[in-house]
């Protein structure tokens, strides 16, 4: 068994995309109209047959109360694995994100999380080399 | 609730470690930092109630910031320790 799908919900599926793909920098794999909405995937460019990364719609009306008090709590929807959470940070502020919490450095990861625009917040971490 | 007792339990001082550290803390981060620095794996709901002992000392402030709430350190209780028992000018002589 593998883990082929994960995802987040958000509050615009245009959005999102545009946010995942430019902001980010993944690239999209799926957009099928599907009605009112669609089913858009994202992969990384640096593994593009990997996991795929679904952008939900938030319209369940359970979704948005779950979201608010994750946000509330500062509790990400999910985690990226970057290589080097400073030079991501100064990247991403560059191109206008937010972070909540700044590169810390937590003894065996590094991590730091941003606001996605859409309603999530996003944990980026970088894993040390163990000594 | 007095300082004394706020002070009293080594969780709770951690979390105001981790607060000087740095101000404007989530409850997700001060769990991770208690987590991954201190080995302190309390539930979240444990660290919630410490935070509310915090509080009500008033050793931390809350506020809302965007749509977070965030925890910040203040000392000021802290100075009726140094009020009650102050430190004598010639103590280094000692």
């Amino acid at each position: 068994m593998r883990i082929h799908l994960a995802g987040v919900f958000v509050d615009d599926q245009q959005k999102a995309l545009r946010f995942y793909t430019e902001t980010l920098g993944f690239q999209l794999k799926h957009n099928i109209p599907l009605g009112e909405y669609a089913w858009i995937t994202v992969v990384s460019p640096e593994d593009p047959e990997g996991t795929e990364f679904l952008l939900e719609p938030d319209a369940h009306p359970a979704v948005r109360p779950f979201v608010k008090a994750l946000v509330e709590d500062g509790i990400p929807s999910t985690s990226f694995a970057v290589d080097d959470v400073q030079a991501e940070y100064e990247r991403l502020q560059a191109k206008g994100v937010q972070f909540v919490q700044p590169p810390t450095d937590l003894g065996p990861v590094i991590t730091a999380i941003l606001d996605d625009t859409c309603g999530n917040l996003i944990q980026i971490q970088e894993e040390k080399p163990q000594p | 609730m007095d300082v004394y007792r706020a002070i009293a339990d080594p969780t709770r001082r951690a979390i105001l470690d981790e607060l000087v550290d740095r101000s404007g803390q989530s409850l997700f981060e001060i769990c991770a930092r208690l987590t991954m620095k201190h080995g302190i794996n309390s539930s979240r709901q444990a660290i919630t109630q410490h935070l509310g002992v915090l509080e009500a000392a008033g050793l931390i402030r809350t506020r809302r910031e965007g749509r977070s709430k965030l925890h910040w350190f203040q000392g000021g209780p802290l100075k009726a320790i140094a009020e009650r028992w102050p430190i004598a000018t010639d103590e280094r002589d000692m």
